[in-house]
């Protein structure tokens, strides 16, 4: 039970320390699901984050299900989604029925256009980790390149994108035994 | 009473059909607001505005602002109902979809096709999120007409050291000093 309600409480965190959705949780999962409580390695968020990302319902939500059943199976799934969810209910619902206004408020916009700097350098230093780990040689390098200038050019699909990088990465790998073969 | 049933049924199937995040569910949102009264079109770009400049997934956020809008048209209970309806019913289709996926995973997690597979995925998301970083600088650093906004390059330097000089600092505290920054320096 005890590690159900860490589980929770991580989750909620990072629910409600997420500004602008999806990928710019990932500073705040690094931290609380790989170095804190090791419950998965950065390669599998990878994973989790290409999964959700071509499987229907939002990002956040589905890594933190994959998470929460990688530790503690269903019971896990169910404890770690309802820590992402909390914060949003009662956040909102605060904001809906006393700030309607909350978004126009100067002081508000001041705090969040200098946290929107912030998730920048929270991103960029994720990504270096995460490019650590993911790209362990030439062929990774040529990929991650490759994509990062396609996507800053054209505006293609992330299902798209994972889909095809999935089968390069199968065919790479085939073509490689045989050779060695 | 049929509405929230209704409102639940909708959240069910736009999370179901809203494939890549949040914001895939707008149009849904959209759609929803063309079909029933409780929902007006004209309050969603309030509602969306609000949701992305909350904390928490966007989808989420939103789902739990128009379940609420609906039911607190009969009180404030209602309207906190109809928030829980609409968030649980939006996560339910990823739980029983992602649980399904995670089952699969285990079995054919030593497979060499999928090995292989995530060999190619891996480095090509890591790119995805650099891009994510690329559209939040985009909006950290342009002003509105395009010119670049210096207070926030400043920010960004100041920030980045202090990271690197303080590696092992939670994110939380990095938002909330930047938050706190922010409204000293009225940014």
């Amino acid at each position: 039970m005890k590690e159900l309600i860490n589980l929770f409480w991580a989750f909620f965190k990072i629910g409600a320390f997420t500004f602008g959705g999806g990928y710019a949780m990932l500073p705040m999962l690094q931290k609380e699901v790989v170095e804190k409580n090791k419950w998965a390695t950065n390669d599998e968020l990878l994973d989790y984050f290409a999964i959700g990302q071509c499987t229907p319902g939002v990002i956040a939500v589905n890594t933190a299900t994959f998470i929460g059943y990688k530790f503690k199976k269903i019971r896990g799934a169910i404890f770690a989604t309802l820590g992402v969810i909390c914060p949003s209910i009662i956040i909102i619902i605060a904001i809906a029925s006393v700030l309607s206004n909350f978004a126009s408020i100067p002081q508000v916009q001041s705090a969040f256009n200098a946290i929107s700097v912030a998730v920048v350098v929270l991103i960029l230093d994720a990504v270096i980790k995460m490019f650590k780990s993911s790209v362990k040689d030439l062929f990774g390098l040529i990929i991650s390149v490759f994509v990062f200038i396609l996507l800053l050019l054209f505006n293609i699909s992330p299902v798209v994108i994972v889909v095809s990088a999935a089968l390069v990465g199968i065919i790479k790998k085939s073509i490689g035994r045989k050779n060695r073969i | 009473m049929t509405m929230f049933l209704i409102m639940a049924f909708e959240f069910f199937k736009t999370s179901l059909f809203a494939v890549g995040g949040g914001l895939a569910t707008i149009p849904f949102l959209f759609d929803i607001a063309s079909r029933y009264t409780w929902l007006d079109a004209k309050m969603l770009p309030n509602m969306i505005a609000i949701s992305e400049s909350t904390p928490g997934p966007i989808g989420v956020n939103m789902a739990t602002y128009v379940g609420y809008s609906a039911g607190s048209v009969y009180g404030i209970l209602f309207g906190i109902i109809g928030g829980i309806i609409t968030t649980l019913s939006l996560v339910l289709p990823s739980l029983i979809v992602i649980i399904f996926v995670s089952k699969v995973l285990e079995k054919f997690k030593e497979n060499r096709f999928v090995q292989d597979a995530f060999y190619g995925i891996r480095p090509s998301v890591t790119a995805l999120i650099l891009i994510a970083g690329v559209t939040v600088m985009k909006n950290a650093f342009l002003l509105s007409g395009g010119a670049i906004n210096y207070k926030a390059l400043v920010l960004f330097v100041f920030l980045y050291v202090f990271r690197i000089v303080f590696k092992k600092l939670h994110p939380i505290v990095m938002i909330l000093i930047a938050a706190l920054i922010g409204v000293i320096f009225n940014f």
